[in-house]
C-alpha cells in the first residue's frame, strides 16, 4: 500500500517535470524557429545572417581572448528599441554595427535589443547602456527616439563616453531641444526623400486614390516623415497623372508606438486589415515592423488588390515581394563608421548630422544614407516615373515649398517660401489635405 | 485527519503549501523534519537550475557559463548590486503585501492592477503640485501616501466586489488590472500626454528634484531601500506577532470556524486587501519617485506577479520574503547580461523562476503526502 502510494507520488512528480520539459522545449524551439526564418530568408539577408552568426559564436571566444589583448579590439556598445532581427529599424542599425566592424578591423560591437520597458520590464535604456560599458564598450550609440530621455541622462552622466544618439536633436544647436552636452551627438538620414520617393510610388500605383499610413506614435519625426509621403504622393497626382488632388485620400492611422507591443499599442495588422477593407489599396509604413506588407501579401492572396511599402530596411521586402512597390531603406553603416572611428580615434566631438542620399547613386552601400529599393510589384511604367522623381529630387526639387498649410488651414509657409531645416524637423502638425490625428487626442 | 479532504470554495493556498499544523507538531521530530525540509527544498533548487541547464542546451547555449554570466551581471560591480536593490524593493513590497492577503485566503491577484494605480495617484499628485511653491519634499510625501492610497482603495475595490459582489477576488483581480493599464494608456495618449507627441513612453518626466534622492552615480535610493525593509518587518511583526495577524491566519485556514470563533472575517478580508494594496501602491509610487520618474505603461513592470510567485515559493513565511526577493531580483538583473554575451534571450530568468516555484511546490507536496501517509499509518 504504501509503495503504490509513493509510486503514484512519483508518476505525478514525473508526469509534472515532463509537462513542464515540454513547455520548455517548445519555448526553445519557438525560438530556434525564430533563427531558422531568419536564416531562410533569400538574398542579401542570408549573408548578413551568416554574419550575425560568426560574430555571436566569436562573442564567446572573445571574452577569453579579450582578457589576453585588451587594448587592441575597440569595443562599441548599441542599444536597438526592438529585436535586433526585425526587418525593420532595428535590423537596419545592427547592420550598421556590423558594417563598422567588417570595415574597421579591431573593432567589436556589443548590443543589447528590445531596449523598451515593456520587453524589459524593470530596466531604463540608461541602465542597459551601462551594461554594455560592463562589457568593455568606450562608446554608445542610443538608436532610437524612444531612447531620447535616457540617451541625455546617460551621456550627462558619463561625460566621458561618446555617445551618439540616432533620430535625436540633442546636439542640435539650432534645435528646440538644445542640451549643452560636449559628448552627445546625433545622426539622422534625410528619409524624407525616401518617403517622398514612397509616395510617388504609392501615388502612381493606387486604384482606388486611396492611400493608408501605417503611422508609429506621433511626434516631430513621425509627422514630417507622413507628410513627406503624402507631399510626394500629391506631386505624383497632380504633375504625373494630372489629377485633381481632392481626389487623393491620404490618412494617417497611429498605433502607438515604433512596433506592436499587445496590449498597449494598437495592433499593426488590424490597422493595416482596416486600410485594405476600407477600399485603401496601398498601404506604406512608418513603422518598425513588417505588418503592413505581410497583410498586403495575404489580402492579394486572397484575391484583392493590395500593395504596401515597408519601411526602414532594404531586405524587408522579402516578406511579400509579389505585393512590395519599394522601401525607403536607412543605410547607417557609413556613418556609423565614421562615428566610431572618431571616437576611437579620440576624436570625438558633439556633432549633429542631417545627411543627404548620396544623389550620385542613393543606393550605394557604402556612401548613402537614405536609398529606395524598388519592389516587384512597381510596374514599369512607374519605376520609371519614380526614377525620374529621384532625378529630379537630386536636381533640386524641394516639396516643402510653400504655398504649404498645416491640417488645420494654418499657413505654414508662404508661396515660394522653402522650408528651414526647423520647419521641417519640427513639423507642428500634419499637412492640408492629409486625414488623421496631429497630435494625440 | 482529514481537514485536508475538505472542499474550499475558492482556490484558497490551501493545505500542502501552508504553513499548518505540521510545522506545529512534535517538537521532538522538529529538527529533523526540519532538515528534511531543507534538504528537499535545496533538491528542488537543483532540480529547477538542472531543467533551466537542458532549456539552456536544447538552445545551444553553454548552461555553466550563462549561469556566471548572471551571476557577474548581478553582482561584479557596485552598480549591479545598487541596481539588484533597486528591483528588489518593490519586489520586497508587493511579495510582503501578498503574504497578508494570502494569509487572508486570498488570491490578490489584483496587486499589480495596485501597483499601477499606486503609481497614477503618485503622478497625479506630483502633477498637481509640481508648479506649487510647496517644497519638493513634501510633494514627494505627499505624493507617495497619495500612492498607497490608491493601491489600497483600488485592492479595496477588488475585496469589496469579493465580499458583497460575489466576485472571486482573482476575476475581480485580473479584471481591474485591466482597468488599470487602460486607465494607464488613456492617461498617457489622452490628458498627460507629452506636449506634440503621441507615444507609449510616457509621460513627460519630472524634475530631479520630484525625484526620490539617489546614491550619487546610482540609481538607488536609501529611502525607497528602508521603504521597503520597513515593509517586511511591518508584515513579519503584523501575521507573527500580533493578535490581528492571529485572527487574518484564522479567517484564511477556516472562514467558517473563525466566524463562529467570533472573528468579523470579512472585515478582516478587507483588511488584508487594503494592507496589501498599500503595500503594492508604495511600490508604484517608488516606481515613479525612484525609478522612473514618469509614468509609463509598464510601471508595474510585472513585481506584483514575480511577488505572488515568491509567496508561494517561500510557503507565506514571512522570514523569506527577504532573501528570496534578492534572489529574484538578482536573477533578473544578471539576466540583462545574457542576450549581451550570450545572445540568449533574458526570459531565462523567468523560465528558471517559474521552474524554481513549480519544483518546490511539487515537492512541498510530495512531502505533505508522504507526511500525511505517515501520520495515518502512524495513527
Amino acid at each position: 500500500m504504501p509503495a503504490s502510494r509513493s509510486r503514484r507520488v512519483l508518476i505525478c512528480s514525473a508526469l509534472v517535470v515532463v509537462l513542464v520539459l515540454m513547455g520548455a522545449f517548445a519555448a526553445a524551439c519557438g525560438e530556434s524557429e525564430e533563427e531558422t526564418t531568419t536564416t531562410a530568408a533569400p538574398g542579401p539577408e542570408s549573408t548578413t545572417t551568416s554574419e550575425a552568426e560568426a560574430t555571436s559564436t566569436t562573442a564567446g571566444e572573445t571574452t577569453t581572448t579579450a582578457a589576453q589583448t585588451p587594448e587592441e579590439e575597440y569595443v562599441f556598445g548599441m542599444v536597438y528599441v526592438g529585436p535586433y532581427n526585425d526587418n525593420g529599424w532595428s535590423q537596419a542599425n545592427y547592420e550598421g554595427g556590423l558594417y563598422v566592424e567588417e570595415n574597421l578591423p579591431g573593432t567589436k560591437m556589443v548590443y543589447v535589443d528590445k531596449a523598451n520597458t515593456s520587453d524589459r520590464p524593470g530596466t531604463t535604456v540608461e541602465q542597459l547602456a551601462e551594461e554594455l560599458l560592463a562589457q568593455d564598450a568606450k562608446m554608445i550609440m542610443f538608436t532610437s527616439d524612444d531612447m531620447k530621455d535616457g540617451a541625455l541622462a546617460f551621456a550627462a552622466a558619463h561625460p566621458e563616453i561618446p555617445v551618439l544618439h540616432t533620430s535625436g536633436d540633442g546636439a542640435w544647436k539650432e534645435g528646440k531641444d538644445f542640451k549643452d552636452l560636449p559628448n552627445l551627438s546625433n545622426v539622422m538620414g534625410k528619409m524624407e526623400y525616401g518617403k517622398m520617393i514612397a509616395g510617388v510610388a504609392a501615388a502612381l500605383t493606387t486604384k482606388t486614390g486611396k492611400i493608408g499610413y501605417l503611422g508609429p506614435l506621433i511626434n516631430d519625426e513621425t509627422r514630417r516623415l507622413a507628410a513627406s509621403v503624402y507631399l510626394g504622393a500629391k506631386y505624383a497626382w497632380t504633375e504625373y497623372l494630372g489629377k485633381d488632388p481632392a481626389e487623393l485620400t491620404f490618412r494617417v492611422d497611429w498605433i502607438g508606438f515604433w512596433f506592436n507591443i499587445p496590449g498597449v499599442t494598437s495592433d499593426p495588422t488590424q490597422v493595416a486589415d482596416n486600410f485594405f477593407n476600407q477600399g485603401f489599396d496601398v498601404v506604406v509604413s512608418g513603422i518598425d515592423t513588417t505588418e503592413a506588407l505581410v497583410e498586403a501579401g495575404k489580402m492579394a492572396d486572397a484575391g484583392k488588390e493590395t500593395w504596401a511599402i515597408p519601411y526602414d530596411y532594404v531586405g524587408s521586402l522579402s516578406e511579400a515581394p509579389q505585393v512590395a512597390l519599394g522601401v525607403p531603406y536607412f543605410n547607417w553603416g557609413p556613418e556609423y563608421l565614421k562615428a566610431v572611428t572618431a571616437a576611437r580615434e579620440g576624436n570625438w566631438s558633439t556633432f549633429f548630422n542631417w545627411i543627404d542620399p548620396d544623389w550620385a547613386d542613393i543606393n550605394n552601400p557604402d556612401t548613402s544614407i537614405v536609398g529606395f529599393e524598388k519592389g516587384e510589384a512597381l510596374s514599369a511604367e512607374a519605376a520609371a516615373k519614380v526614377d525620374e522623381f529621384i532625378a529630379e529630387l537630386a536636381g533640386g526639387l524641394n516639396l516643402f515649398t510653400g504655398p504649404l498649410n498645416l491640417q488645420d488651414g494654418t499657413p505654414h509657409l508662404a508661396d515660394g517660401e522653402v522650408a528651414t531645416d526647423q520647419q521641417i524637423w519640427y513639423l507642428p502638425q500634419l499637412l492640408e489635405g492629409m486625414e488623421g490625428q496631429s497630435v494625440s487626442e | 485527519m482529514t481537514e485536508s479532504g475538505s472542499t474550499t470554495p475558492t482556490p484558497v493556498p490551501e493545505g500542502p503549501t501552508r504553513p499548518g499544523p505540521a510545522e506545529a507538531g512534535g517538537k521532538g521530530r522538529f529538527s529533523r523534519r526540519t532538515w528534511i525540509n531543507l534538504g528537499l527544498q535545496l533538491a528542488a533548487l537543483v532540480l529547477a537550475f538542472l531543467l533551466t541547464s537542458v532549456v539552456l542546451l536544447v538552445a545551444g547555449a553553454p548552461p555553466f557559463q550563462a549561469y556566471i554570466e548572471i551571476a557577474k551581471g548581478a553582482a561584479e560591480s557596485f552598480t549591479d548590486v545598487s541596481n539588484v536593490l533597486v528591483a528588489w524593493v518593490p519586489l520586497l513590497l508587493a511579495s510582503a503585501g501578498v503574504l497578508v492577503t494570502f494569509a487572508a485566503g486570498l488570491w490578490n491577484i489584483g496587486v499589480e492592477g495596485q501597483i499601477v494605480l499606486g503609481a497614477v495617484l503618485t503622478t497625479w499628485v506630483l502633477r498637481l503640485l509640481m508648479a506649487t511653491s510647496l517644497p519638493p519634499s513634501l510633494i514627494i510625501v505627499l505624493a507617495m501616501l497619495a500612492g498607497i492610497l490608491g493601491g489600497a482603495l483600488w485592492a479595496a475595490l477588488a475585496g469589496v466586489l469579493k465580499t458583497f459582489g460575489g466576485v472571486n477576488e482573482i476575476f475581480g483581480g485580473l479584471g481591474l488590472n485591466f482597468v488599470a493599464t487602460a486607465l494607464t494608456l488613456w492617461l498617457i495618449f489622452g490628458p498627460w500626454k507629452r506636449p506634440g507627441i503621441g507615444s507609449m513612453s510616457g509621460t513627460e518626466p519630472f524634475p530631479e528634484q520630484l525625484g526620490l534622492p539617489t546614491l550619487a552615480g546610482e540609481r538607488l535610493s536609501l529611502w525607497s531601500l528602508a521603504l521597503g525593509l520597513l515593509a517586511v518587518i511591518f508584515v513579519y511583526i503584523l501575521l507573527e506577532r500580533t493578535h490581528a495577524g492571529l485572527r487574518l491566519k484564522a479567517v484564511g485556514l477556516n472562514r467558517r470556524a473563525a466566524f463562529l470563533l467570533g472573528v468579523p472575517t470579512w472585515q478582516y478580508a478587507l483588511l488584508a486587501f487594503f494592507v496589501c494594496g498599500g503595500l503594492a501602491g508604495l511600490a508604484g509610487a517608488i516606481q515613479v519617485t525612484a525609478v522612473y520618474h514618469r509614468l509609463i505603461p509598464s510601471i508595474s513592470s510585472g513585481y506584483g506577479f514575480l511577488g505572488l510567485m515568491i509567496g508561494m515559493l517561500i510557503a507565506y513565511r514571512a522570514i523569506w520574503v527577504a532573501p528570496v526577493a534578492l534572489f529574484f531580483a538578482a536573477l533578473n538583473i544578471g539576466s540583462i547580461q545574457l542576450p549581451i554575451v550570450l545572445k540568449l534571450d533574458s526570459t531565462l530568468s523567468g523560465v528558471l523562476q517559474g521552474a524554481l516555484v513549480l519544483l518546490v511546490l511539487l515537492v512541498e507536496g510530495a512531502r505533505q503526502r508522504y507526511l500525511r501517509r505517515s501520520r495515518t499509518r502512524a495513527v
